[in-house]
């Protein structure tokens, strides 16, 4: 047997690509009007989240029944990619969309779904994860956290830390530490929880990028009582849960696309007449971007046919976030002779500079290098 | 890969482990062991896979012949077969018979121009043109008075320049200068020199992905069995980060090479710039891939992969050897940057989104 990993030739299908005409029709009408601004990042903005939510652009993979459109994983690809490649502001539903409404939908009660869903579709609650501790980042099977389960339901006491946007949260989905780990298996003993951040006992306090922007937070639990019904799926058995969580959270657009302003930017800036050495550059990086697409929408249509792509995502997010964070200083070195228009380039050196101070966050969130290439060595058998 | 795809891959794996064993080949003291395995490829059809039958190839389709240069590539072939389904790819677009046996094509680098003047004879100068002085006949695109042609030619009236590849194969400049072609016939409209190149650049990416993941595959096997430090390598996070990245990369060579040929096997025609797309950033992204991939496998096995007994060097050197033929990636990087400039930036992204 092949110990190669194979990523099917797929294309989208005709209606998601009609979808992509829908979109980019949208998008277009709503910078016309103002709703948002693609220079201004992806804030977050309550109105477009609202707006997407209408179009039934938000779990749009669901079942009717919880306000979804039970439309293909295909689609959701094409919705995605085209609100990145816009810079269109969709982090107060992101989270939830991508991960935290496929995790209750699982695992959380039926009241819960019931409740939770049909709003996340309608735009108007968001989500944060709850995993990372002071003593526990790649390492996760460490977290210290702890659920105790009382009469009253189970109590939290703890903190989280570079809890990403846990400031603009309703809800998130935290990892706690409900027994402790076995000889046999260290990763024993941690559950999935539903935290409504608004609960008595829960204080966030921000941590700052090196940028000075705010999207980190500590979050700190004291004495926090969470419903019994809040715990999602078996106690003890996160590990297991989380897994299939993985191959969504690493495979999407977002796992290549996230500086990638910086390259259709140079591409303009640099004009129609490209010298040998900027051709060169700039057909290199559309190479490594077109194959990444491939990949990444190769691995959309394992997850729309049911499989669970953990250590294919992995291969994506590891090129993703490598090429997408050498990207900007690739950039940087193309676009060191083009000498036009000075407004054009303080324009572009803006752009440059932002992308170059975030790039080394791309390859820590959401699985850092090492883990993913370690998840890559088990894949072939050295682990 | 459907059935009939995986029927015919399944045929030439068979082949290659029965007669073409890269560790045999690497032992033989002659090439004996050509002839049977030459003859094996051609009686079960997969040297002629792109032809039609009633011009005496096999009618594979597109998407076998493509099947057959991955496992030509995870076997290291020392063999014409590239070039002979290349050839009769070319002169099938003509309508010319095959003539039989091995062939090889030219041009193989964009720049070479091969006119077919008034007087029926041929003038120009070919590069690279793999195996030429070893085959009997050679496709010849050529520019004639009404547009493109396709000339069949036969090798022996050709002056071959001695040449290798690095992976010591023949490969030669041919001077077409004053030769008649035994047989020409015109190329439908649209069909050119740069056809002629973005199908041996997907080949060649084929064949670069199959040889990649060999490498792979023998790298990893490697690393399980070889102790030191009083432990197979492959326990030590150094070693397993490596392989990993090589792995990586065998993936992506394989993602975008199978991509390429699924385009061009369901595409409407050779115009559109989705095909283009797709195989420049194979012929790129594979390239850089073989260049990355093959040097990590050398570092996983140490010294014993870097001598000439071990099998390596045979998937590693012809890698590095078919990222240079029908173009380099620097030379395709050139050629799509500057169709993407003429685009601009939303233009890039329309493009990316469309293929």
């Amino acid at each position: 047997m092949s110990v190669a990993i194979e990523f099917d030739p797929i294309r989208l299908p005709p209606e998601a690509e009609a979808l992509r005409v829908e979109v980019r029709a949208f998008l277009k009408e709503e910078m016309a009007a103002g709703t948002f601004d693609p220079q201004a990042g992806r804030k977050g903005n309550d109105d477009f989240s609202r707006k997407v939510g209408a179009k039934g652009w938000i779990g749009i993979t669901w079942p009717k029944k919880y306000g979804g459109q039970e439309r293909s994983f295909l689609e959701r690809y094409v919705i995605n990619e085209e609100f990145l490649f816009a810079r269109a502001p969709t982090r107060k539903h992101f989270t939830a969309d991508r991960q935290s409404g496929p995790v209750l939908l699982k695992y959380a009660s039926e009241e819960i779904k019931q409740d939770i869903l049909p709003r996340i579709t309608r735009g108007e609650v968001s989500f944060c994860i709850g995993m990372s501790e002071p003593d526990s980042g790649s390492d996760l099977f460490a977290a210290k956290t702890k659920a105790e389960r009382t009469d009253d339901g189970w109590l939290i006491n703890g903190r989280k830390l570079w809890t990403s946007l846990a400031h603009e949260s309703d809800y998130m989905i935290g990892l706690f530490r409900t027994s402790a780990p076995t000889q046999e298996n260290r990763r024993h003993g941690l559950s999935q929880f539903l935290v409504d951040l608004k609960t008595p006992g829960i204080s966030t306090r921000p941590v700052l990028h090196p940028t000075g922007n705010h999207e980190f937070n500590e979050v700190i639990f004291d004495d926090v009582l969470l419903p019994h019904d809040n715990l999602l799926g078996e106690a003890d058995m996160a590990w297991k849960q989380a897994t299939s969580e993985l191959a969504y959270e690493r495979s999407g657009s977002e796992r290549f696309l996230e500086t990638s302003q910086v390259l259709f930017e140079l591409v303009d800036f640099i004009g129609e007449n490209p010298d040998v050495r900027e051709a060169e550059g700039l057909g290199r990086l559309v190479a490594q971007l077109h194959t990444l697409r491939r990949m990444s929408i190769s691995v959309a249509g394992m997850l729309h046919a049911g499989k669970e792509p953990v250590l294919e995502a992995s291969v994506v997010k590891d090129l993703g976030t490598v090429w997408e964070q050498a990207l900007p200083s690739v950039a940087r070195d193309l676009s060191a002779f083009v000498d036009r228009d000075p407004g054009n380039r303080m324009r572009f050196e803006e752009i440059l500079a932002h992308n170059i101070t975030i790039a080394p966050k791309l390859t820590i969130q959401g699985g850092t290098t090492e883990v993913l290439r370690g998840i890559v060595a088990r894949g072939l058998g050295l682990r | 890969m459907d059935d009939a795809q995986s029927l015919v891959s399944d045929a030439a794996s068979r082949i290659f482990r029965d007669l073409g064993d890269p560790q045999t080949i690497n032992n033989a003291v002659d090439d004996s062991w050509r002839a049977p395995l030459w003859s094996a490829l051609e009686e079960a059809g997969l040297t002629t896979a792109w032809v039609a039958d009633e011009l005496g190839g096999a009618g594979a389709g597109i998407g076998a012949g493509f099947a057959v240069l991955r496992v030509a590539g995870e076997f290291a072939a020392p063999l014409p077969l590239a070039e002979t389904l290349l050839a009769g790819w070319l002169l099938g677009m003509a309508d010319i018979v095959l003539p039989g046996g091995a062939m090889s094509v030219a041009p193989t680098r964009r720049g070479d121009t091969l006119t077919l003047g008034a007087d029926g004879k041929l003038s120009g100068t070919a590069r690279a043109v793999s195996f030429a002085a070893e085959v009997g006949h050679l496709a010849v695109l050529a520019q004639g008075g009404g547009g493109a042609v396709v000339a069949l030619v036969e090798v022996v009236d050709c002056h071959c320049r001695d040449g290798r590849n690095i992976a010591g194969e023949v490969q030669n400049v041919v001077d077409f200068s004053g030769v008649t072609p035994v047989q020409w016939a015109a190329l439908p409209d649209g069909i050119d020199v740069g056809t002629l190149l973005l199908m041996g650049a997907a080949a060649r990416s084929m064949q670069m992905a199959g040889a990649l993941q060999t490498v792979l595959e023998i790298a990893v096997r490697y690393a399980e069995e070889r102790v030191a430090f009083g432990k197979p390598i492959g326990k030590f996070q150094a070693v397993q980060h490596n392989l990993a990245r090589l792995g990586e990369e065998a993936a992506a060579a394989i993602a975008i090479a199978n991509s390429t040929a699924y385009t061009i096997e369901h595409m409407d025609g050779w115009d559109g710039n989705g095909v283009f797309l797709d195989v420049a950033s194979a012929k790129i992204r594979v390239g850089e891939a073989a260049g990355q991939g093959g040097a990590i496998g050398h570092q996983a096995f140490g010294a014993i992969g870097f001598t000439q007994e071990h099998i390596l060097h045979r998937f590693v050197q012809r890698l590095w050897a078919w990222r240079d033929d029908f173009d380099s990636e620097a030379v395709w990087a050139v050629e799509l940057g500057r169709r993407v400039a003429a685009k601009g930036g939303e233009g890039l992204w329309h493009s990316l989104t469309a293929a």
